[in-house]
């Protein structure tokens, strides 16, 4: 091609070139010209159809997005799902500051969502061990943040309460979270299978020895998440949702007295729950018997 | 050629033939008339004294694995100095914003924080320090790549096994409008979905995905049937830090006086286009900056045997 060009370009230039070279290439060009012609036209259709091939393609993207009936847990202050996947970079700074690693970014088969961060809570959940929300802070764009901008959405039931305390900054001056809205909300999916229901208690790794999340535990180390197969449990009623809730208030046992006179046991999820998912991943039976729903709102 | 001709050029058009030259360049062009026998002796003579090296490609590809690997292991080693990915990071705690991921961004989500035009604006004007397009060369990851895969479809081609398929360079004006209006009308940035920059940088940081399926068929493509072609006629990121280009001082200046206008520079140029004015007879001045589009990469550099082409910063060469 390029050498092509090079001979079209000197008999172009014939009048500034050597003497005796130019003359037979420009008769060349002129019986070329409709072979150029039609040259140009396969590269015109070529062009086009290239356009439209790479168009296409990227707009495939679309069909994971539009399809996916349940959104992925998003890190914390994430936008609503559609401002969310528009103003994230991609970048994965969220990723790197995060304590726990909870943070992952998505693949081609998300479409749009490409890159975009995600949080699978049952693998490793969102612990605050950071204590401040640094996704928040290392979010270059604003699809994570402590405030939205008037302008953004802001859904019934999202908004919390009141700021969420972290049970391990209780005794710190300022103990609460700078989060204002829950990033879904907890429930209990498979009471027939959760432990406390069935009255029973739990001794042991929480999630076998080949787990590899990691939980902070204040008792422990405050600033050292460790792994939770290395924090084996002795209960004799299982509340590990309970007791290793990260977030004070956001979710208790309820206890009841069956006709029989007996005592009930049942976690219940409370309004302060922000979501993060530390109960799913505790949970020690298989599937989890409590889940976080992501992006759900509050409802009593 | 003129600047607002140069940046013409950029967006797709044609490169034209001056229609003014000045009397210095009429004088070489026409003292370039001689025998065939004087010609060749004066270019052996030349050719004897300026030794072809690989010295900007050496340094080039030194910075842009160097660039790359700094994102790498300041995320894998804890060294904090540069995280994030391409399009979007912070150096030693300083915004660094990638131009067209940030038009993106803007254009989709219509809101723009502080932290995003701080960026923004830092690696903006960094850039028209820098070359502009000298993004692509020195930083993009795929464009090494895309390098190392263009030798192999030069080999392929000289072998007569495959040919290289032309497209019209407007078609990357195309997508740049394109992408542009689907994003504020979708209101995803679709463009970031099949960028081989973003996934080639993501994937060098935080580990392979599925993604870069997508950039091994791009690169199959450009091997089998076009040279460079997402370089040349895809990449909105290049137009973009293009324009951005057309402001820099940094750039490559021709020398009619020093060519013999053999050609060479435009066989490895990513962009020949731009080095239209090597062609004989093209050139109006003494002296020619390369335009904007031009990746400042430096290979013409490395290749052109008699120093017809040097690197030039604007303004600064004459103080030195």
């Amino acid at each position: 091609m390029n050498d092509k060009r090079e001979t079209e370009a000197a008999s172009e230039a014939a009048p500034l070139s050597p003497v005796g070279e130019a003359a037979p290439v420009v008769n060349n060009r002129r019986a070329r010209a409709p072979v150029r012609k039609q040259a140009n036209r396969r590269k015109f259709i070529r062009s086009a159809v290239m356009i439209g091939g790479v168009l296409g393609l990227a707009m495939l993207g679309y069909i994971p997005v539009a399809s996916a009936r349940k959104s992925r847990l998003r890190p914390p202050g994430a936008l609503e799902e559609r401002d969310f996947l528009s103003s994230c970079i991609k970048c994965g700074q969220c990723v790197q500051v995060c304590p726990v690693a909870a943070i992952k970014l998505d693949d081609i088969d998300q479409g749009f969502g490409v890159g975009v961060p995600y949080i699978d809570a049952r693998e490793q959940a969102c612990d605050f061990s950071c204590d401040a929300v640094q996704c928040i802070l290392a979010c270059p764009t604003g699809s994570l943040t402590y405030t939205k901008p008037p302008a953004l959405e802001i859904r019934a039931g999202m908004p919390l309460a009141q700021a969420p305390v972290l049970k391990a900054k209780e005794n710190d001056p300022e103990p609460t979270l700078n989060l204002s809205e829950r990033i879904g909300v907890a429930r209990l999916a498979h009471p027939e299978s959760c432990l406390a229901v069935q009255g029973k208690g739990f001794s042991g790794q929480a999630r076998g020895a080949d787990f590899r999340g990691h939980l902070r535990y204040v008792a422990v180390d405050r600033w050292k998440p460790v792994p939770v197969r290395d924090h084996p449990y002795q209960r004799d009623l299982c509340d590990l949702c309970v007791t290793e809730c990260p977030i004070r208030d956001a979710i208790h046992m309820k206890e009841t007295i069956a006709a029989d006179g007996s005592k009930q046991y049942r976690p219940e999820v409370l309004e302060q729950c922000v979501g993060c998912g530390v109960c799913e991943m505790i949970c020690p039976v298989e599937p989890a018997a409590i889940v976080v729903d992501q992006r759900q709102p509050w409802s009593a | 050629m003129s600047h607002f001709e140069r940046i013409r050029v950029m967006f797709g058009a044609a490169p034209e033939k001056p229609t003014v030259v000045t009397p210095e360049a009429k004088q070489v062009h026409s003292l370039k008339r001689m025998t065939k026998a004087d010609f060749e002796a004066i270019k052996q003579h030349a050719r004897d004294h300026e030794l072809v090296t690989h010295k900007w490609r050496n340094r080039r590809w030194a910075v842009l694995i160097l660039a790359n690997l700094l994102f790498t292991f300041s995320f894998w080693l804890d060294i904090q100095v540069l995280e994030g990915a391409l399009t979007a990071s912070r150096f030693v705690g300083f915004h660094l914003i990638d131009l067209n991921s940030a038009l993106q961004v803007m254009l989709a989500h219509k809101h723009i924080i502080v932290n995003l035009f701080i960026g923004t604006a830092t690696v903006f004007v960094l850039w028209a320090v820098l070359g502009g397009r000298s993004f692509c060369s020195w930083v993009c990851p795929y464009h090494l790549l895309a390098e190392w895969f263009e030798w192999l479809h030069l080999k392929l081609v000289s072998k007569k096994l495959v040919s290289d398929h032309e497209f019209h360079r407007g078609t990357r004006s195309v997508f740049w409008v394109v992408f542009a209006l689907l994003a504020v009308v979708s209101g995803y940035t679709v463009f970031e979905t099949i960028s081989p920059t973003g996934i080639l940088s993501r994937a060098l940081i935080y580990g392979p995905s599925l993604a870069l399926g997508w950039v091994l068929l791009l690169l199959v493509f450009e091997v089998v049937y076009s040279r460079r072609a997402w370089c040349r006629y895809v990449c909105p990121i290049g137009l973009t830090y293009g324009i951005v280009g057309a402001v820099s001082p940094v750039r490559v200046e021709y020398r009619l006086d020093k060519c013999f206008h053999e050609g060479d520079c435009r066989k490895v140029c990513l962009v020949p286009h731009v080095l239209d004015v090597v062609i004989k007879g093209r050139a109006a001045e003494m002296t020619t900056p390369i335009g904007p589009d031009c990746t400042r990469c430096g290979l013409c550099v490395d290749v052109c045997p008699s120093g017809a082409l040097v690197f030039d910063v604007k303004g600064l060469s004459k103080l030195l």
